[in-house]
């Protein structure tokens, strides 16, 4: 196990390093660079160079790239000049709202797909199996805004049941006024329960199929308590690796739902930003978001590894 | 055609979710092609004084808030969804298969490298992307075509990838080294050809995928400009106006999305079975 880890951890770094590459790179697209896209098209060649000079954009890109590393492994992620705000100072403004968010979406979507999953997998072609499949064939196809706004008309519009926007204030004021994030919460579980279902019905049907099944058939146990005690835990496990590739499809179903719902999080931050090409704010976004995404599957791996010897001892070996 | 594309042709035709998805593309395809040369309409022009027109007569979808026909933007809209999406298919799929499969056949450390890449560009989220390349340029169908495929050529790069793997050791791909002939050669004559079948159906999903990310591009205020046409742009429009009561604004460009992906979607599916090699048996 910890030759598997520390397999893993030096990849995870190797894909951080590319990561940050790729981000400085971006930086480097910004239209008439960085300096150009952050003072505004009205800037003088004056300011243009004094700002460069301060940032050390004028240095050759070697130290450059060095020296933003230094600044953003220091938490300096850069200056909004439109919020007139630190970029870092935003993020840690919004990125509790949104893993709050992504979390209570994703724990109840995993909660009812799971169980949906399993009773389809066993449940193999007969009505009840037809029918889920229709509907979460439907769900994945739909896209999370129109979701909402059809959550919106129905339950906020013609129900009045739930408001349309989501609450203000930090994660815990939030809580405090579930309300308003039901519909924002709601969304998000829907369209990822659509592709969790799948997943595990197609899970469970193949372990249905292996020969232990057969085995503990022959030797007496009863549908019941093979699903319970055997299929269980095997078509499980596969779930928490989906768990982390699924990351950024989350994350992106998020700044949707954020969207539509005014809800205060890092997606909408984002979403603001590049409607007023706020470019630090979105390289800063961007930065934060694959962190968390490869920080996500690392975990991810190591949970599925800790639940299925064969995987680590795969990996550990090639 | 050899016998294995016809048995999957012939599998394909017997199986009845997947033509019934190939019958709603071809009508989808119809209607916003064929459709706006029956029912022409003026997109180009606002008609403040018929705004918000509730389905009717002369507007069978109504009109939105510029007093545009509804039912003209959806074909429109259509269209651009349809060719951004096949184009960004086929683009996505044909750099990612041959980046892929060059890693694969090179195997070692090249391999390595070129998938810590596409692990790289794979954990930033898409959406994300996406938005930051739209706000660099302004879009228009070209530039969306392009950023979709630069986002979307990750998966069929992996999956090319795990097949070359196992390709490169087989007798046939070695003897090309043996007798001299490039690499380049080895992947574009024999690897490719033999992932074909898995490209294929990647390509299908690709498509579906695009479709919704133009969709929502669109709806975050992102896509294509007007006078350009979209289904995200109609919904939009029917969230901003979401208490007035406009349904018109609200179901039909979602349900176009939706009966779009589930076509396409059906359609992958079937493909899949038809050429994955374990239903043929």
């Amino acid at each position: 196990m910890t030759r598997f880890i520390l397999r893993r951890v030096a990849q995870a770094l190797a894909v951080l390093l590319i990561v940050s590459f790729v981000v400085f790179g971006l930086l480097h697209a910004l239209p008439g660079g960085p300096a150009r896209a952050i003072l505004g098209p009205r800037a003088t060649e004056v300011a243009i160079a004094a700002f460069n000079h301060e940032n050390g954009f004028d240095l050759p890109l070697p130290q450059q790239y060095l020296r933003w590393l230094g600044n953003t492994m220091h938490g300096d992620l850069g200056f909004s000049y439109k919020r007139n705000a630190s970029v870092s100072s935003l993020l840690a403004e919004t990125v509790p709202r949104t893993l709050m968010l992504v979390g209570l979406g994703t724990l109840i979507a995993v909660l009812i797909a799971i169980p949906v999953g399993l009773l389809q997998g066993v449940r193999r072609n007969r009505p009840l199996d037809n029918a889920l499949t229709a509907i979460t064939f439907i769900l994945y196809a739909m896209p999370a805004f129109w979701l909402s706004l059809l959550l919106i008309d129905f339950f906020a519009v013609r129900k009045g049941w739930f408001p349309p926007e989501a609450p203000s204030g930090g994660p815990l004021q939030m809580l405090a006024n579930p309300s308003g994030l039901v519909l924002p919460v709601l969304t998000l579980s829907l369209v990822t329960i659509a592709s969790f279902s799948r997943y595990v019905r197609s899970s469970t049907v193949e372990q249905l199929e292996q020969d232990y099944v057969r085995t503990a058939r022959a030797k007496g146990l009863d549908s019941k308590g093979l699903v319970w005690h055997h299929v269980l835990r095997n078509a499980l496990s596969p779930v928490v690796t989906l768990l982390g590739l699924s990351l950024p499809w989350i994350l992106g179903g998020s700044l949707v739902v954020e969207a539509v719902f005014n809800f205060p999080g890092t997606g909408f931050l984002f979403w603001n930003a590049a409607q007023g090409e706020d470019y630090p704010v979105m390289l800063g976004v961007v930065l934060v978001v694959s962190i968390g995404t490869v920080v996500g599957s690392f975990l991810a791996d190591l949970g599925y590894a800790a639940l299925d010897p064969r995987v680590r001892d795969q990996i550990g070996q090639s | 055609m050899n016998s294995r594309t016809l048995d999957a042709i012939a599998s394909f035709k017997q199986n009845r979710l997947a033509v019934t998805g190939l019958v709603l593309l071809c009508a989808m395809v119809l209607f916003c092609f064929v459709g706006p040369l029956i029912w022409p309409t003026d997109e180009i022009h606002t008609s403040l004084g018929d705004t918000f027109l509730p389905p009717g007569p002369g507007h069978p979808l109504g009109t939105d808030d510029l007093g545009r026909d509804v039912l003209g933007r959806i074909m429109l809209g259509g269209r651009i969804s349809l060719i951004v999406g096949v184009s960004a298919a086929l683009i996505a799929t044909s750099l990612g298969a041959l980046y892929g499969s060059l890693s694969g056949y090179l195997g070692g450390f090249v391999d390595s490298v070129l998938m810590r890449i596409v692990d790289a560009v794979i954990s930033i989220p898409t959406l994300f992307l996406l938005l930051f390349m739209a706000a660099l340029v302004t879009p228009s169908i070209g530039t969306l075509i392009a950023a979709i495929a630069l986002t979307s050529w990750l998966v069929p790069a992996r999956l090319v990838r795990g097949e070359a793997l196992g390709l490169r050791n087989l007798d046939f791909v070695r003897m090309v080294k043996v007798m001299g002939g490039s690499s380049f050669r080895a992947v574009t004559r024999h690897v490719l050809p033999n992932t074909v079948s898995t490209l294929i159906v990647n390509a299908t999903f690709q498509v579906a995928d695009a479709i919704l990310m133009i969709a929502t591009l669109s709806f975050l205020g992102l896509g294509p400009r007007p006078p350009a046409a979209s289904w995200g742009g109609v919904l939009s429009n029917g969230l901003q106006y979401e208490y007035s009561g406009y349904w018109w604004l609200i179901y039909p460009a979602g349900l176009a999305i939706v009966i779009t992906v589930v076509a396409i979607n059906l359609i992958g599916d079937g493909l899949r079975d038809a050429l994955s090699p374990r239903s043929a048996r």
